[in-house]
């Protein structure tokens, strides 16, 4: 090093790669940092690791053959992936939905939502340092709904339990039951998990202000999901495309002020709470007997390979807990989609990364990515 | 909103746009596209400031069954093969949409206006359909491949793409 470079005042920049093997990156992501001392001056994601060209292979089955790896894109919630297809391929075709199916739907969309946010909110501790005690209480409550899934769809993460038109199969008998008991016991557990975190003077002060997203850049760059409701937009597609049932039910859309970490953390537990009172309203309303699938929707069901749906193309879309999840797809009135597209929340969610973490320390820019709830499995595809 | 009044809005504000309508969405010349999607999203009765979708489709006569879409007229070379982009816009200030703008380039000269400048959220997505059906952004400010590799060659989502282990029969 030459006598200049020593005692320039130039500041020593220090690139460093961040995954992809690491564990706070929750799966195969990597961040290519720039450093000053600690701090950020440049962030570029990469991705792409996990990349299987999902979208050829479903053009290449058939439109029911495709639902079971829908499960593998977002694997933490295969409930509301299946929904969101299956929501696409009845606006293409036109199938409707029995009454019973819906709550149905419904009911388990709530109960992902939850699986979800307690998982998400585990692992954001889990970044912050807080090792594994909060996301053990979160497995413990997640494990009871998984139990449920499996009762009903015969797997625990992997569920295919949506069908064209329906479902697979009607809720097991004593199924109810089990919902019940995971209601009525969800509130205690949040109170317990808030009593925890809520007020924990360390959470505060490493999420506080941290990682601020605006409410202009998240609109522009097509936020959704709790991460834009935590900015402050009032968007849930639940109110707006009041999509299946969603009408018949009442709950809040929470929303946060500042848009910081802990603003992320804190409308998601509000979340959950949510989603109780809805699941709360469903088993009030279930209608006790009904029909799980339309006649056109077994039709579709009964001999995949050869249903076609007509020429044309159709976006279905919902809101899955981390966002808007679409399936954009065109019909050449062949037995295989010709083009099936999805529109994944974390892929899109992480286009502002940068943004947020420039500024902060690298610890921070854990907990930035943390709070944005990315799935690999569904940003690379 | 209906997909008429949508349509003589556009007529009137954007001058010199030709528009086909087809379905529920409308159909877009490249030079018009910017122009269009400003006038949505600034516009007091649509405001549509969120760009939900972008995606690729990669249209090739020989692998079509029965061709959803109609050919478009004026545009000659784009009677048959072509790739189209397709933005679906919806806006979260007034709660309505989707608007969908398709556009559509030829095959062998896919270039089209990057939405990027105008929705920060299109950067991603339009560099996977640069990525997965090749086509050009202009204006994007970080036009690279996202999901492959970047010594990949050739783009794996367009209809005549050979797998490697294919070519060799």
């Amino acid at each position: 090093m030459s006598e200049t470079a020593l005692h320039s005042q130039e500041p020593q920049l220090l690139e460093v790669s961040i995954g992809p093997q690491h564990p706070s990156t929750h799966g195969v992501f990597r961040m290519n940092v720039v450093l000053d001392g600690e701090t950020i001056v440049k962030l570029k994601p990469v991705m792409g690791y996990l990349h299987r060209n999902h979208e050829q292979l479903a053009e290449n089955m058939s439109y029911l053959a495709s639902m079971p790896y829908t499960d593998r894109l977002d694997y933490i919630c295969s409930m509301t992936n299946n929904f969101a297809y299956a929501t696409a391929v009845e606006k293409l075709a036109g199938i409707d939905v029995p009454e019973r199916a819906q709550y149905i739907r419904v009911l388990m969309a709530e109960l992902t939502r939850l699986v979800n946010h307690t998982l998400l909110v585990g692992f954001l501790l889990n970044d912050l340092g807080a090792f594994f005690t909060p996301i053990l209480y979160a497995f413990r409550e997640r494990e009871k709904i998984l139990d449920f899934f499996e009762a009903t769809a015969g797997s625990r993460m992997m569920c295919n339990y949506f069908r064209f038109g329906g479902l697979k199969s009607d809720l097991p008998a004593g199924g109810l039951e089990q919902v019940k008991k995971i209601v009525n016991n969800y509130s205690r557990f949040l109170d317990e998990f808030e009593r925890l975190l809520t007020n924990n003077e360390i959470l505060r002060s490493r999420c506080q202000n941290v990682g601020i997203l605006s409410k202009e850049l998240a609109v522009s760059a097509s936020i959704t999901g709790p991460m834009l409701r935590a900015s402050g937009v009032n968007y849930d597609i639940r109110k707006v495309d009041k999509y299946s049932i969603y009408d018949r039910f009442e709950f809040k859309v929470p929303l946060g002020k500042v848009g910081d970490v802990y603003d992320r953390y804190y409308v998601r537990i509000l979340e959950m709470r949510e989603s109780i009172k809805i699941l709360q309203q469903i088993l009030k309303q279930m209608p006790e007997k009904g029909e799980i699938i339309s006649a056109k929707g077994a039709a579709a069901g009964k001999s995949p390979r050869m249903w076609k749906p007509p020429a044309g193309d159709a976006y279905g879309r919902i809101e899955s807990p981390k966002g808007e999840l679409g399936f954009y797809l065109v019909s050449d009135g062949t037995p295989k989609p010709y083009r099936y597209h999805v529109r994944p929340p974390s892929f899109i969610n992480i286009t502002i990364l940068e943004d947020m973490c420039l500024g902060y320390k690298v610890a921070d820019a854990i907990i930035i990515l943390g709070s944005v709830d990315i799935v690999l499995g569904e940003v690379d595809r | 909103m209906n997909i008429e009044e949508i349509k003589t809005d556009l007529l009137k504000h954007v001058p010199g746009l030709e528009l086909t309508v087809e379905g529920e969405s409308f159909v877009v010349p490249k030079e018009k596209l910017l122009e269009t999607a400003r006038f949505l999203k600034e516009n007091e009765k649509y405001r549509m400031d969120y760009l939900s979708c972008v995606t690729g489709v990669d249209y090739l006569a020989a692998r079509q069954g029965q061709p959803g879409q109609a050919a478009v007229g004026g545009q000659s070379e784009l009677a048959s093969d072509y790739l189209e982009s397709v933005n679906h816009l919806y806006s979260m200030e007034k709660k309505q949409g989707p608007i969908v703008l398709k556009v559509r380039v030829p095959r062998n000269n896919p270039r089209m206006p990057s939405l990027t400048p105008l929705y920060r959220g299109a950067e991603y997505q339009e560099r996977e359909a640069y990525d997965l059906f090749g086509i050009v952004y202009e204006g994007h400010p970080d036009l690279r491949r996202i999901l492959m590799w970047d010594e990949f060659e050739g783009h794996p989502m367009r209809k005549d793409y050979v797998e490697e282990d294919q070519d060799v029969r």
